[in-house]
């Protein structure tokens, strides 16, 4: 849990070998890679977040930027990259799920810039509930709330995430479903792979929650100011024929790993 | 020139004298730095840059708190040990029954604790015995009603531990601060120093002469670096120092000073070593990252926390 960061420089070469096997991988016919493509998507990106930014109140700046210091502050993260960088190019993070704080521990982990494009989608029935929570959620940390009980086929959550994304965000994803009670990861729903199907572009970055489950267990309302440790991994992609449950054990294996790193 | 006056010389001196030898190491440990082929272990001078610039932080933040005054003391040394608690207790096994139990000791006890300290010396009745008595039989009793009865002693014993170490040892350091030198007007701020440059001095101290002449490891599964000789070698040089500072005590004799001072050093060694103990079992070389390559708060304060109560009770058995 508590081990040095890995040296920056090795985690870049690996980083830069897995886009080069991602670009080969996606070049059969000489089209343009990966690697371009992410590069147009990063300046779009760039430049609706200064739009976003310009628009966005600057009072809900304030309290993103308060909320995200206190959150961090309350779960004493320490954050670890290895072989993955911050970046503003379109992400799914998926980690394990302990509890209610992890969507906005995560997303106050980020460095301030990417925060601004990251939005994570939470339970309606836990963030819906008060004007507080409300507000928070969709306000500050623009969540998109998904309706666990009324799951429609023709407006279903991949659809909403898909809309959500845009061109421009990046998500927040718990595939377990729900918080895991005990500290073994549960196996992922299929969201995830559906999500991948209709965005393959998307790079997947696993992320690990270490300690947040003491934190604010199942059923507390209080926290206890534990020091947690987020993980941020490799990211993956969904391969060419890739099936269902070969991907999500893959996903959940990616997550497992950097528990024991 | 009254009494008061001449605290206040005493303190500058004090401060000032720390200041000059943190300047100094921070030059030495640059130049060994600088000059990599100077046949010494690069390693050895990595550890002393790291804790000279420990110290700087710790003597920077005792000189703020010296300027504001006693409450603001009191309220960096609460802050200090809440963290430490906080990394204690995140390395320690609980289990969701000590939940509730560890909500009142983060937010009931340790503030608690440190609003008696900097409350005064009318509340030592109390603040003496808060944690050991009441947080002692609230902590298994809580957890008792969560109805979680699994390695049930070992999980209120472990929460106490960290209480009494992290909170209650370390509240005494504060608590030098409401003594009363009667028929002297001495600052107790000068006090509080002194004990910190000593408990820091004695391991410096240790660390030199085991290096220089250390044969026998006390415990090598434990510590590998801390030798009877670096103890003994250690604990008579700071008493030697503790003499020298006599003058920035309440001691009424320099012996006095030296013998509280050698008591300190091996208190101190106590502690590191206790705190090894619990770091080896739990398989950790550091307790956080508190700050880069510095380990965690309570790497820098586990010798300060078993000093400070004895320190305490000698100076109040000696001078009040």
């Amino acid at each position: 849990m508590l081990r040095p960061q890995h040296p920056q420089g090795s985690a870049e070469r690996r980083c830069t070998t897995i886009r080069a096997k991602r670009a080969d991988y996606a070049t059969p016919s000489g089209r343009s890679t990966i690697g371009d493509r992410r590069e147009t998507i990063r300046s779009s990106a760039r430049k609706r977040a200064r739009v976003t930014n310009f628009i966005c109140h600057r009072n809900m700046q304030i309290t993103a930027s308060t909320l995200a210091g206190a959150a961090r502050l309350i779960s004493g993260a320490s954050v670890r990259w290895i072989d993955c960088e911050p970046d503003s190019c379109q992400r799914v993070y998926f980690a394990n799920h302990t509890s209610h704080l992890d969507a906005l521990v995560i997303w106050a982990s980020l460095p301030h810039e990417i925060r601004s494009l990251t939005r994570p989608v939470a339970a309606k029935d836990y963030w819906d509930r008060g004007p507080l929570r409300r507000h928070l959620a969709l306000d500050v940390f623009r969540a998109l709330l998904i309706d666990r009980r009324a799951i429609k086929v023709h407006n279903s959550p991949v659809d909403q995430m898909v809309r959500a994304m845009g061109d421009t965000y990046s998500l927040i994803v718990f595939p377990e479903g729900s918080r895991s009670p005990g500290t073994e990861i549960q196996t992922f729903k299929s969201g995830l792979f559906h999500l991948c199907k209709r965005r393959p572009d998307l790079e997947l970055v696993p992320v690990h929650i270490d300690n947040m489950n003491r934190v604010l267990p199942r059923g507390e309302f209080l926290p206890v100011p534990l020091l947690s440790c987020i993980t941020f991994g490799p990211p993956i992609w969904l391969e060419a024929n890739e099936t269902k449950q070969a991907f999500l054990e893959r996903a959940r294996a990616s997550v497992v790993r950097l528990k024991d790193q | 020139m009254n009494l008061l006056q001449r605290t206040d010389a005493y303190a500058l001196g004090l401060v000032g004298g720390v200041l000059i030898l943190l300047a100094t190491g921070t030059a030495v440990g640059q130049l060994l730095t600088r000059r990599a082929g100077s046949g010494l272990d690069p390693s050895l001078i990595r550890a002393f840059n790291l804790r000279v610039r420990a110290w700087w932080l710790m003597w920077s933040v005792l000189a703020a708190a010296f300027l504001i005054g006693e409450t603001a003391t009191v309220v960096v040394f609460g802050a200090i040990s809440f963290w430490a608690l906080r990394e204690f207790i995140t390395l320690t096994p609980t289990r969701p029954g000590d939940h509730r139990a560890l909500f009142w000791v983060f937010f009931l006890f340790t503030p608690l604790q440190f609003v008696l300290v900097g409350i005064g010396y009318s509340q030592y009745g109390l603040y003496s015995i808060l944690i050991p008595v009441y947080a002692f039989l609230f902590i298994p009793a809580r957890i008792a009603i969560s109805g979680d009865y699994e390695r049930f002693l070992e999980r209120a014993a472990k929460i106490q531990a960290g209480l009494i170490i992290c909170v209650y040892c370390f509240s005494y350091a504060p608590a030098l601060l409401t003594l009363t030198i009667p028929d002297t007007d001495y600052d107790t701020q000068l006090l509080l120093f002194f004990f910190v440059v000593i408990v820091q001095f004695g391991d410096l101290a240790q660390f030199v002469w085991g290096r220089l002449l250390g044969r026998h490891v006390i415990a090598s599964n434990i510590n590998a670096s801390r030798t009877w000789e670096g103890l003994a070698g250690g604990t008579l040089t700071t008493m030697v120092v503790g003499a020298l500072l006599w003058w920035a005590t309440p001691f009424e004799q320099p012996f006095l000073a030296a013998a509280v001072s050698g008591v300190s050093t091996v208190m101190g060694c106590a502690g590191a070593m206790t705190m090894s103990a619990i770091k080896r079992d739990r398989g950790v070389k550091d307790y956080g990252e508190f700050i880069v390559g510095h380990g965690g708060v309570l790497d820098r304060i586990d010798s300060l926390c078993f000093a400070a109560p004895v320190f305490f009770h000698l100076t109040r058995f000696f001078c009040l």
